[in-house]
C-alpha cells in the first residue's frame, strides 16, 4: 500500500514482511562467523587442514572459504523460502547477525585466533 | 617503464579493485545513512533507487573479485615454497617474511587476518545489495534493516581497509613478482 502524500509518517513506503531480509542478514552472519571459525579449526587440527586444501596452491584458505561461502548460500536459501512471508523478530535476529560479525572480524585476527 | 606479469595482477587486485571497495564503499555509507533514515520522510526518487542498487551491485562485483584474483591469483605465488637449498628467498615472499624475525609479523599477523578477514567483504555487500534490492525505500519503515546492513558495509569497510593496508605493507616488504616483463613506455634519455 502506497502512502504518499503530505502527513504520511512515511513518505511512499510500503509494508512488506520483514522475512527475507532477516534470512539475508542472519545468513551473511553465520558465513561471515563460518570463516572465522573454519579458519581457526582448519589452522588447530591437521586432518582438518588437509580436508580443507580443495585446491593446492592455495592451500586451506581455498577450502575454508568456499566451504563457508557454501554454507552461506544454502543457509540463505532455506532461510529466505522459510521466512518469504513472514514478519519475524527483526531486532534480535539483526542483533545476532552483527554480533556473529562483529566475532568474525575479532576470530580472524591471529592474536585472538591463536588463543583457541 | 616496466612491470612484471605478476605485480600487474598485484596491482589489479589491490588498486583495481580494492581501492575501488573502499572509495565506493563511503559513498554506500553516506547514502544508505543519509536517505533512509526512519525519520525522514522526504520522498526518494526512483532514480536515486535504481543509481544506489546499481551501485551496491557493482561494489558486490568488485568485492568478488579482489577476493577471487586475491586467493586464487596472488596468494599462490606469495606462497609458493622455493626449491631446496634456495639461498635467495626475494621470490619466495612468505618465505622470505619468516625468514627474519623483523619481517615475520607481517606474514604471521597481516598476511594470516588479511586472508581471512578479507573474505567477510563480499558476503557482507552481496547480502547489502540483495537486502536493499529487496526492500529499497521500505528500509525506512524497516530500521533494524537498515541498520543492520549499515552495519554489514561499516564493518565490511574495515574489514577491507584492514587486508588493503596489510596488503600494501606486504608488497613493499616482499612484493609478489615474477613473471613475463610488460615495457609501458620508454623514458626520456639525459
Amino acid at each position: 500500500m502506497n502512502t504518499r502524500g503530505p502527513g504520511a509518517p512515511q513518505a511512499n513506503v510500503m509494508d512488506m514482511p520483514n522475512g527475507s531480509g532477516a534470512a539475508a542478514i542472519l545468513a551473511a552472519g553465520i558465513g561471515c562467523f563460518l570463516v572465522a571459525v573454519l579458519a581457526i579449526v582448519a589452522d588447530q587440527w591437521a586432518g582438518m587442514k588437509s580436508a580443507m586444501n580443495f585446491y593446492r596452491p592455495t592451500g586451506p584458505l581455498s577450502g575454508v572459504t568456499t566451504t563457508a561461502v557454501l554454507i552461506w548460500l544454502a543457509v540463505w536459501l532455506v532461510l529466505a523460502y522459510l521466512w518469504r512471508k513472514r514478519n519475524v523478530a527483526l531486532a534480535r535476529i539483526c542483533s545476532v547477525a552483527v554480533g556473529l560479525l562483529v566475532l568474525s572480524v575479532l576470530l580472524t585476527f591471529p592474536p585472538i585466533a591463536d588463543l583457541f | 617503464m616496466e612491470m612484471t606479469t605478476r605485480a600487474l595482477w598485484t596491482l589489479l587486485h589491490g588498486m583495481g579493485f580494492g581501492a575501488l571497495y573502499l572509495l565506493a564503499c563511503s559513498a554506500a555509507l553516506v547514502e544508505l545513512w543519509r536517505r533512509y533514515a526512519p525519520g525522514d520522510m522526504t520522498p526518494v526518487r526512483e532514480s536515486d533507487e535504481k543509481f544506489l542498487q546499481s551501485w551496491l551491485i557493482a561494489m558486490t562485483l568488485v568485492a568478488w573479485f579482489a577476493v577471487l584474483t586475491g586467493t586464487y591469483v596472488i596468494y599462490p605465488w606469495y606462497r609458493a615454497p622455493p626449491p631446496l637449498g634456495t639461498a635467495d628467498l626475494s621470490a619466495y615472499p612468505q618465505r622470505f617474511l619468516m625468514s627474519n624475525d623483523a619481517t615475520r609479523g607481517w606474514h604471521s599477523i597481516g598476511m594470516e587476518w588479511k586472508e581471512h578477514v578479507a573474505w567477510i567483504v563480499p558476503i557482507s555487500i552481496t547480502m547489502s545489495a540483495a537486502v536493499f534490492s529487496k526492500y529499497r525505500r521500505n528500509l525506512k519503515n524497516k530500521p533494524e534493516l537498515r541498520n543492520a546492513v549499515l552495519c554489514f558495509v561499516l564493518l565490511s569497510f574495515f574489514a577491507a581497509g584492514a587486508a588493503g593496508f596489510f596488503g600494501a605493507m606486504l608488497s613493499k616488504h616482499a612484493p609478489v613478482d615474477g613473471g613475463t616483463t610488460i615495457r609501458w613506455m620508454e623514458g626520456a634519455r639525459p
